[in-house]
């Protein structure tokens, strides 16, 4: 009986020490570690405007509705970054298809300049996070004529802008290429302001 | 494009698997080696404030009453933790106490290595739960799913005993799991993930708008996550959320970090059998059955969603929905594969928006379970798989069966029947029990035969510890944590528990010799027997409920 209670104790020590080393002690140096080493990153990687003010995080996404600026994804929490995620909708679901089918709709009226078959697919689509802060080079492209017919900057200037802001695969090979639409907006407003 | 960078993973991938596995095998075959000059001490520290001095091999009895006896302390604290997280320290958030059915839920799913969340991080963890709870289990139940698959190891290729779990479990964690994730952190947080105590931060937007961004301790929860095949995100959306996941690097190391383990441990085991070309064969059907659904998945992804298509816009990027543009079609098809075959169950994008020829893929490698699997279990139900090849070989020509030198008798059968079964069986007679009941069926939110994938991946992630979802299904209701939580308990316990007896049983065998007649376990005949064996049994299981769902969805959609 001695044995069986010594046993336990012994089960009941080693977890707290677990629980204490990888729940407490892990987290916390890496916490120090991380921001004495890496401040930047490990807060969150945040942008500031020209005044210096915080205006987002460039990871994370930001809703968009002015239309003399470039729109990121659909986003079903409209990037309230409190929470994340999507509707996961299936493939089957059809208030998936209707809203699909709104939305290019829509798009058709906004902008009338381009044709639908040159709409990319990434544009029309929610996001996996519903926080997803870039869109694929050709969807920023497909949105100049609209931005230069309402903001009177020219569309070489714009395009421009965006291949400055296209970042390439990683390691020349790793995921696909893309625009982050805040950084891309917050140059867009740099431009205007000139 | 897509096919080379999945390519050039699978190639770091092979890189790393003998360093990888003669390591592992340094750390658990006992023998003195200069990790010791490193760790020793340290160690010795933990056995003497714990208090076990004397740490000879124990039966597989002993061995399996010392891993559930730990599981159950570590389920108790965590389970007054989550409980009572309102009024502990590091709260920023003011997060309240958690509801008593996701509770039971969440501490058996984290302790089962399954991961399966139906709570959200955001809201529904503090800070110290975060940490305490959610990373210290990660630890544990990798630590525990490790050692397990070593004693069997230990078991099947005669070793004088099973070993001791409390000198295997601490060794995982001193000598693998902490520094490896104390270095993947580091790196992930160098590429943007943060790791930070403060609170939630408050934003004025770019276009004047007001944004709250949920934030936090969250790199060493991801790199714990991915080594120990966990799954659990911080955030709600997993790894497709930037924070956890920013850029394609990140991703390939998070993909890596949860595949190089389980795919080392063939490694490990041939050099325990002391036949590495054993190894090398259970590792090529691995692979081989990994490539064949891993193209499903890439094909049916690229080719997208008929309906979609048909609207007349640009499709060529394949089917975008639920998935980030910084990965595209190749890492997020790549890392459902790796996520469901490592059982892992994070995301980096949402299975419930698969196609349906898509969603086959992770459904299979749940379904099948030994495609790699997580934290030594995959290894060990390949092992299962590999002894019950020989059994059918052995009675077609007549022979007694021998594994290792070993004759496969009555015993061993019944065991491994017990654990090939239990898997179905915890899988199909649940889902029929959801469709059958209000309960069940009032939290299918997708119309249609995707909402019989919904439900029969729910209980097929939980069976198979793998923990991802099809997400849309609201699960977080009494029905479902209590259900689901059973049937996680069943699918860690029941197998693991057979097999040790399995290993028990064979260690106190006299070894045959071989001969002329024996037949031979390292050679392309026996992987193609034991890929064979896998799908047959797969195939004759699962088939007719995975022609329900996807099947049929597809069939409506072309």
């Amino acid at each position: 009986m001695k044995n069986t209670s010594s046993y336990i104790l012994s089960i009941v020590r080693l977890s707290a020490i677990f629980i204490i080393l990888c729940g407490v002690v892990y987290p916390l140096a890496s916490t120090a570690i991380a921001q004495v080493l890496m401040p930047s990153q490990a807060n969150g990687s945040l942008l500031k405007n020209s005044a210096g003010q915080v205006i987002g995080s460039e990871l994370i996404g930001q809703n968009f509705t002015n239309p003399a600026l470039f729109h990121g994804r659909v986003s079903s929490i409209d990037y309230k970054a409190e929470a994340s995620g999507s509707n996961n909708y299936g493939p089957s679901n059809t208030d998936m298809l209707k809203r699909t089918s709104d939305f290019i709709a829509q798009w058709k009226l906004d902008n009338p300049q381009v044709p639908v078959n040159q709409l990319p697919i990434d544009l029309v689509t929610n996001s996996g996070s519903g926080l997803d802060p870039d869109i694929s080079p050709a969807s920023a492209i497909v949105q100049v004529p609209r931005i230069s017919s309402l903001t009177g900057l020219s569309s070489d200037k714009l395009e421009q802008l965006i291949q400055s802001h296209t970042e390439g695969r990683e390691l020349g090979l790793f995921g696909e290429e893309r625009v982050n639409v805040l950084k891309l907006n917050k140059a867009l407003f740099e431009l205007s302001a000139k | 494009m897509g096919i080379v960078q999945i390519a050039a993973v699978i190639v770091i991938l092979l890189l790393l698997v003998k360093p990888v596995g003669t390591y592992l095998y340094h750390v658990f075959s006992n023998e003195p080696s200069r990790t010791d000059r490193i760790f020793g001490g340290f160690e010795r520290g933990i056995f003497k404030l714990s208090g076990l001095k004397n740490r000879e091999g124990m039966t597989w009895k002993g061995y399996a009453i010392s891993f559930l006896g730990t599981n159950i302390v570590l389920v108790a604290f965590s389970y007054l933790f989550l409980r009572l997280q309102g009024a502990l320290p590091m709260n920023p958030n003011g997060t309240g106490g958690m509801e008593q059915s996701l509770t039971f839920n969440t501490v058996i799913s984290f302790m089962t290595n399954t991961n399966l969340q139906h709570y959200s991080g955001e809201t529904g963890l503090s800070y110290f739960s975060q940490m305490a709870v959610i990373t210290m289990m990660m630890f544990t139940s990798a630590a525990s799913g490790f050692s397990v698959a070593v004693a069997f190891v230990r078991g099947i290729t005669g070793r004088d005993t099973v070993g001791n779990f409390f000198e295997d479990f601490v060794k995982s964690i001193t000598r693998i799991f902490l520094p490896l994730a104390l270095l993947v952190t580091l790196v992930l947080v160098a590429l943007q993930v943060p790791q930070t105590l403060q609170p939630s931060l408050h934003v004025t937007t770019l276009e004047g708008g007001s944004q709250q961004i949920a934030i936090g301790p969250v790199a060493s929860l991801e790199s714990i996550k991915h080594l120990g095949t966990n799954g659990g995100g911080f955030f709600g959306a997993n790894s497709a959320h930037p924070f956890e996941n920013p850029s394609p690097l990140t991703n390939v190391i998070e993909i890596l970090s949860m595949w190089t383990l389980p795919a080392s441990l063939p490694y490990m085991y041939g050099l325990f059998a002391k036949n590495k070309r054993q190894g090398w064969m259970i590792f090529s059907a691995m692979m081989t059955l990994f490539v064949l659904l891993l193209g499903l998945n890439y094909y049916a992804e690229t080719a997208g969603n008929p309906a979609i298509n048909a609207m007349g816009i640009d499709a060529s990027q394949g089917s975008m929905e639920g998935k980030e543009v910084r990965f595209g079609i190749a890492q997020s098809s790549l890392f459902t594969a790796v996520t469901t075959a490592a059982t892992t169950g994070s995301v980096n994008n949402m299975h419930d928006t698969l196609t349906p020829l898509g969603s086959i893929t992770p459904l299979s490698l749940m379904m099948l379970n030994n495609v790699f699997g997580g934290k030594g279990v995959g290894l060990v139900n390949m092992l299962m798989y590999a002894i019950l090849g020989v059994f059918l070989c052995g009675l077609m020509v007549g022979r007694t069966p021998e594994f290792l030198g070993r004759k496969i008798e009555a015993r061993e059968m019944k065991l491994i029947a017990i654990a090939i079964l239990i898997h179905p069986l915890i899988i199909l007679a649940p889902t029929a029990a959801a469709f059958l009941t209000e309960l069940g069926k009032g939290s299918i939110s997708n119309p249609g035969f995707h909402g019989m994938t919904q439900v029969l991946y729910e209980f097929t992630s939980s069976a198979a510890n793998n923990g991802s979802g099809f997400e849309g299904l609201a699960d977080n209701t009494t029905f479902w944590n209590v259900l689901t939580g059973i049937v996680m308990l069943l699918g860690r316990y029941v197998s693991i528990i057979a097999m040790l007896a399995v290993a028990g049983s064979m260690i106190r065998k006299k070894p045959v010799p071989e001969t002329i007649g024996t037949f031979r376990t390292d050679n392309g005949l026996f992987t193609g027997i034991l890929i064979g064996t896998v799908l047959i049994i797969g195939a004759l299981t699962f088939l007719p409920v995975v022609v329900l769902g996807p099947v049929a969805e597809y069939l409506t959609l072309r």
